[in-house]
């Protein structure tokens, strides 16, 4: 069977309808969690990165990467490994997984860290900046607690995760 | 990426390990018994997503040793007896009268205590192991960092509050100190195997993480206006498999689902 038809932007376009299971509007290409993909005669290895250590999803998670790529014609077998180098970052989500995150009602990580080490999120409804943080732990490992003063709703922020921290 | 390793030096990465996975695993169950119990409501969110964390550390180290072929992290975690296990006696301990089922009697002003000092010397810690010889654990060491930085910065809040709050309060957190410090002299020590676990480069020695937690607490101390509290010489060495009867019961609690069907898939 002929298997060298397979490459690995097939592989990406696979994995980047793996959602998020708890955020249907981002995937885990969007979180920035693929660090490798290799193929090789139908065995492919993938090579994720945990997001919170804690994490509950990341068992799905890495079982509906398995299906979503064994699905595909000529792949003969799927490894999916977490692996712990380089560490994730909240920096990696991209552009594209900061809009889907917005559009489920979660502001994207602060992107930058202020010289004291502070940071700001700004509503993810109205985009005001007149917000206060309520609980920097929340719902999930990855989540703040804020609320708007502006639009009066109460919103979650992914925490900014950095090694500089 | 384990070609190299000599028996000898696998042996120190193992009590290491161990020590690190035991610790963090004790010390989030302690935290679940919390659960449902903190003086308000942001604080239970708070506090159970730090113990979620935590287990998520203990389970980073256990895969660690399963990778070593020392078992699966689950049976690791689960069904090793009282004897094998190497946290500190200071995350054994109960967190106070009672059962949190029924009418328990917790401290929160203990709670606090225990968190910011095992917090702070795990600050200490996981600081060193980024430069340790054993890059499987320097990596992990700098994924946990990003989270610890959250649970330090909770905890010095909280008794840095507690510590100036009202007379009652402060009394009560002075109480609750001696209580922890108490307990406290096995935490930053790594028991018997120290001069082969440092002689691997694995992590500095003893004296020099000591120096490394008296820069994190010094300033918090100093801000409260209470003595830096000396830690004891270890009472018993739970790096070396010295423990109470609180860790049997602590075990037995937290394993009952897992043994009640080993092959089942959660």
């Amino acid at each position: 069977m002929a298997t060298t038809g397979l490459h690995e932007a097939h592989i990406y376009e696979v994995l980047d309808a793996v959602k998020d299971p708890e955020i249907d509007t981002v995937s885990i290409i969007d979180l920035g969690m693929i660090e490798r993909v290799q193929v090789n005669d139908g065995h492919i290895r993938i090579e994720v990165l945990p997001t919170f250590s804690g994490c509950p999803a990341l068992t799905i998670i890495q079982q509906n990467i398995k299906k979503a790529v064994e699905q595909l014609d000529g792949v003969r077998e799927v490894s999916v490994v977490f692996i712990n180098h380089p560490t994730w970052t909240s920096d990696r989500v991209t552009e594209k997984g900061r809009e889907g995150l917005k559009k489920f009602g979660i502001a994207p990580p602060p992107r930058f860290l202020k010289e004291d080490g502070s940071w700001h999120v700004d509503c993810p409804y109205c985009g005001s900046t007149y917000v206060t943080l309520e609980n920097i732990f929340g719902p999930t490992a990855c989540r703040s607690i804020l609320y708007c003063k502006s639009c009066k709703n109460p919103f979650e922020a992914m925490k900014i995760i950095s090694t500089s921290m | 990426m384990t070609n190299e390793i000599t028996p000898e030096y696998k042996k120190a990465v193992l009590t290491v390990l161990y020590q690190l996975a035991d610790d963090d695993y004790l010390f989030s169950y302690r935290g679940s018994e919390w659960l449902g119990l903190a003086p308000h409501i942001e604080e239970d969110v708070a506090f159970s997503s730090i113990t979620q964390d935590t287990m998520g550390h203990a389970k980073l180290y256990y895969t660690l040793l399963e990778e070593l072929g020392e078992g699966s992290a689950d049976s690791l975690a689960q069904l090793r007896p009282k004897e094998e296990r190497c946290n500190s006696l200071l995350v054994e301990r109960p967190n106070g009268e009672g059962y949190y089922k029924e009418a328990p009697n917790y401290d929160w002003g203990y709670a606090v205590a225990r968190n910011y000092i095992y917090t702070t010397a795990k600050k200490a810690k996981i600081d060193a192991l980024k430069a340790s010889s054993y890059a499987p654990i320097r990596e992990v060491a700098v994924k946990i960092s990003t989270e610890l930085y959250y649970h330090q910065m909770h905890w010095t809040t909280w008794f840095t509050q507690l510590c100036t709050a009202t007379e009652e309060s402060r009394s009560r957190m002075m109480k609750a100190l001696q209580e922890v410090i108490k307990d406290a002299g096995d935490l930053l020590s790594f028991g018997k195997s120290v001069k082969h676990i440092t002689a691997c480069e694995l992590i500095e020695s003893e004296v020099a993480i000591k120096e490394r937690w008296l820069a994190i607490v010094t300033p918090t101390f100093e801000a409260v206006e209470i003595a830096i509290p000396v830690l004891p010489d270890p009472i018993i060495n739970g790096r070396d498999g010295q423990h109470t009867d609180d860790l049997t019961s602590a075990i037995e609690t937290m394993s009952e689902v897992y043994r009640s069907d080993l092959a089942a898939s959660w």
